[in-house]
């Protein structure tokens, strides 16, 4: 097989991933979409391995403790996802705003903020 | 020319059928994923995500790493895309089409993506033109290969893999726990942590 089949397609499978982390906006659909882009590298890592017939097998292992971490992962990210919806009523990350650098806030009142919204939210779990 | 041999000792323009086979699979997997992608409705994402990565299953089945497939139908397909739904139905997404699933930035997603695509498609295909996959002989990632493998050479990463998973399980009960007891130690450990006077919140001032 000519390897830049599963070469090609693993960047088109990337790229697509790369597209839905930036323009999503729901929490949960930009997981979905990392976790194309985890897919995209795993397909990489068995494609080369399969082509330098390793004799250690580096890359299926290590695809196989890529998919572990991605579950991991994704068991994280939802329990956070979640966390912050029972917190803020919402999982859309364009809303999540707290971070944010204001332009019209000073240096001096964005240091002093930054206590506020932590305690409110730990207040509220 | 090296390229020229090559090319004509596998066929550069007549595909063999395993080659067919996985560009049929690859362009539904790349359908899928699209779809996946751009969908304005929650859990028609989730699911379309189920046939991208079963179309990802059956490449690994022809790039004969027939374990990885396995496993990959097992943990993706199984859990994770059950986890996924678990989370759409908690956070209340909504039945039917949501006309805010993309935000704004959409078309200068979709720009940065074209680019990379291009970009990295180019490379790759100018990197790997003349490579071939020899798929005959012994079978490269089968489940008694890989098990030898990864209990010979790869013990130690696996060990550590399993404290990870307990860790993360671990971090996803205590941040998933409601309230209550979960806010005591918290606030223990913090007021520990000013009486040191080690607090990054009191360093600040």
């Amino acid at each position: 097989m000519h390897l830049a089949y599963p070469a090609v397609l693993a960047v088109l499978l990337f790229c697509t991933g790369l597209y839905g982390v930036l323009a999503r906006r729901n929490a949960i659909l930009v997981l979905m979409s990392v976790e194309l882009m985890l897919n995209a590298v795993n397909l990489n890592l068995v494609a080369f391995d399969v082509w330098l017939r390793d004799t250690l097998h580096a890359g299926q292992a290590l695809t196989l403790f890529t998919i572990a971490i991605a579950a991991a992962e994704i068991g994280i990210g939802l329990a956070i996802v979640l966390l912050v919806y029972r917190n803020r009523g919402s999982s859309d990350i364009d809303r999540l705003r707290d971070l944010a650098e204001r332009p019209d806030g000073g240096d001096a009142t964005g240091h002093g903020a930054q206590p506020q919204p932590d305690t409110e939210a730990e207040a509220a779990a | 020319m090296t390229l020229a041999a090559t090319a004509a000792a596998h066929g550069f323009l007549s595909p063999t059928g395993v080659e067919i086979a996985f560009l049929l699979v690859g362009i539904a997997t790349l359908g899928a994923a699209l779809i996946t992608v751009t969908t304005r409705q929650l859990v028609h994402a989730a699911l379309w995500l189920v046939v991208a990565l079963g179309g990802i299953a059956v490449e690994y089945l022809l790039l004969t790493a027939e374990f990885i497939a396995w496993v990959q139908v097992l943990i993706y397909v199984g859990s994770v895309v059950v986890l996924l739904l678990f989370g759409l139905m908690l956070t209340k997404a909504p039945i039917g089409r949501s006309p805010d699933a993309d935000s704004g930035n959409r078309w200068a997603a979709l720009v940065v993506a074209l680019a990379s695509a291009g970009t990295l498609v180019w490379v790759v295909v100018d990197a790997f033109r003349a490579t071939w996959i020899d798929l005959d002989g012994a079978v490269q990632g089968s489940t008694a290969t890989l098990g030898r493998t990864l209990f010979q050479y790869w013990v130690l990463p696996f060990e550590a893999l399993s404290v990870l998973l307990l860790a993360a399980l671990v971090g996803a009960i205590v941040l998933s726990r409601k309230g209550g007891e979960g806010k005591a130690p918290a606030a223990d450990l913090r007021s520990g942590a000013a009486r040191t006077g080690t607090a990054p919140r009191e360093e600040q001032h």
